[in-house]
């Protein structure tokens, strides 16, 4: 309409401001009503930021670097050094695929042990240099496949918990996604949690939980309520941090914006935890996670 | 995670009712006729094929440790049902009938011990409460239980039997593993001995968690040991699981597993560990 009326020169203006303020408005009814099911859809939507496109919108700088040096590179995970600023840093961040070729190839954003050994390779070495870690945490799930059982998943999960926990860098954890059971805190273990506000974070995907206590995943979206998976919830529950406000519409309408938002957070948290002595920060981080649940005694 | 599936196995105690006055039982694996009085002799593993039944924490303390050493603490812990969670029942009734059907305060039970005389402190979890899942309480106490041995500088034994995390409390089960994990990596940098028994089943968060970060992982023969169920691999790949697969003799070839031990043979292996790592050059 705009371009319509920019070349016939006919005066609409006072009809289109009207009409966006209107859509604005509307597009702010239904996002502030959405319900944790349609939340967890736009975590999904095909046309969200991923992990790469974080990490190429943030840093002047960066190198992937490959393999677990035991068995293989896993696409499935990204690891890198970065340059956010003037700040140097290792990116970890699970991947997905755009179009059918790339899904495949990224695995769907479902590790295998290798990847979260290549993090945990990359975070280690980070830490030699004195480098702070920040991850980025996009997965449907750690895969479940015959030849990641035999590679030990549970073991290359748990391990990422146990030494992350006493990693001797600042580690910040950005659920820009899905953040999904044991695969998604394979590299989440760290001194502050953000996460995106269309972002989800559980034990279980709303349609795991719903197959198996409703015996039906037709019943995902009562799960991701009973589950309570957003980052609105996970914030109320004292589990994160930080909810990271998300462009108008979703972070897939506007990937500057979200990508700006996750920016502007992570170098305000790196400059706080730069500032303590490590021993410390190891401390809090230990703290945090033994003061996670609920219980009456 | 699974334990919800497990119902068809306790459709197999309406057998064991059908046998007169409870005196027999019936082996599932091959179908032997059991004295009740001689099962219980052999810690429920059957005599005639050496299957280990599936069986309660507190055959454990009577098999693991010295006569009248277990002391639990932390025996009052309850969860809070943090999310006021509901599925087609409310978790908080179900919870409260699990506490009643089983005598059972949690999926976990802790406390401290001796083994031939040597103290530890040991967490012994148990199926029977909601499929041995971790929630909050069972990381508590188990994170508690890290805490104990620490302090009494006294090895660490946690025993699973668990099929996972416990969705009902979602992202606080979650966390649990995170928890527990932290709290070993101290144990580890003290220097103190953690042993990981691994009984049938061992999967999902509670693989992924303590139960894989052991100084040795001691399993039970034939136990089902992984992180995704059987049933979600196989939908994932579409085609049938190879024999054996992600049971202990499985995970040992694959290199996770130090030893696999016959119940029998439990508290000897672990008693000669304790006094290896005891002695001192
Ligand atoms: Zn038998």
């Amino acid at each position: 309409m705009r371009e319509y009326a920019k070349t016939t020169g006919i005066e609409l203006d006072d009809d289109i401001n009207r009409l966006e303020k209107k859509a604005k408005q509307l597009r702010q009814e239904i996002f502030s009503k959405l319900d944790r099911w349609q939340r967890v859809q736009l975590a999904r939507h095909p046309q969200r930021p991923y992990t790469m496109d974080y990490i190429n919108g943030m840093c002047s700088y960066f190198e992937e670097l490959h393999g677990d040096r035991y068995f293989a590179d896993d696409p499935a995970i990204i690891a890198g050094f970065g340059m956010i600023d003037e700040y140097s840093v290792i990116l970890i961040g699970q991947q997905k695929g755009r179009d059918t070729k790339s899904k495949l190839y990224r695995n769907f954003g479902m590790p295998n042990p290798e990847g979260y050994r290549k993090a945990l390779r990359i975070m280690e070495l980070g830490a030699k240099f004195n480098k702070p870690v920040i991850t980025l945490i996009d997965t449907p799930g750690a895969y479940p496949g015959l030849g990641a059982e035999e590679r030990g998943q549970a073991e290359a999960i748990a391990y990422n918990l146990f030494a992350m926990s006493h990693l001797p860098v600042p580690i910040i954890n950005v659920v820009i996604g899905e953040g999904a059971s044991g695969g998604a805190l394979g590299i989440g273990v760290g001194d502050r949690i953000l996460m995106m506000e269309n972002g989800w974070y559980s034990v279980i995907s709303p349609e795991g939980c719903a197959a198996i206590l409703w015996r039906d995943a037709a019943n995902a979206s009562l799960a991701a309520e009973a589950m309570k998976v957003t980052a609105e919830d996970l914030k109320e529950l004292k589990i994160i941090d930080e909810v990271l406000k998300e462009p108008e519409g979703g972070a897939h309408y506007n990937h500057a914006e979200a990508i700006k938002a996750v920016k502007e957070a992570i170098l305000r948290h790196l400059k706080e935890l730069l500032k303590i002595p490590v021993e410390r920060l190891i401390d809090q981080r230990i703290d945090k996670f033994s003061k996670m649940g609920a219980w009456i005694e | 995670m699974d334990w919800f599936k497990r119902k068809k196995e306790s459709l197999k105690a309406a057998d064991k009712k059908e046998l007169p006055d409870g005196l027999w039982e019936k082996c599932e694996n091959c179908g032997e006729i059991i004295y009740k009085k001689e099962l219980e002799k052999k810690y429920y593993v059957c005599p005639k094929c050496d299957h280990h039944f599936r069986i309660g924490y507190e055959v454990y303390v009577s098999l693991l440790f010295d006569k009248d050493t277990f002391t639990e603490f932390n025996a009052n812990i309850l969860s809070a049902d943090p999310l006021n969670f509901k599925d087609v029942k409310k978790y908080s009734d179900k919870y409260k009938a699990t506490v009643k059907k089983t005598g059972l305060k949690e999926a976990v039970v802790t406390g401290s011990a001796k083994i031939d005389g040597r103290e530890v402190v040991a967490a012994l979890m148990d199926f029977r409460f909601l499929g041995g899942s971790m929630g909050s309480v069972v990381g508590e106490k188990i994170s508690r239980a890290v805490d104990k041995a620490l302090e009494l500088k006294a090895p660490l034994i946690i025993l699973s039997s668990s099929g996972g995390a416990r969705m009902h409390e979602g992202i606080f089960s979650l966390m649990q593993m995170a928890k527990t994990s932290a709290k070993l990596a101290r144990l580890d940098k003290a220097g103190i001995p953690y042993i990981s028994i691994l009984t049938n089943p061992t999967t999902g968060g509670t693989t992924a968690s303590y139960a894989m970060l052991g100084d040795i992982h001691i399993a039970e023969p034939k136990a089902l040991i992984g992180f995704a169920g059987p049933r979600v691999i196989k939908q994932t790949i579409g085609q049938d699981l190879p024999k054996g697969f992600q049971r202990s003799e499985f995970v040992q070839e694959h290199g996770f597993i130090d030893i696999i031990a016959h119940r029998h043979e439990l508290k000897t292996k672990i008693s000669k560990l304790l006094e290896f790592f005891a002695h001192k050059n």
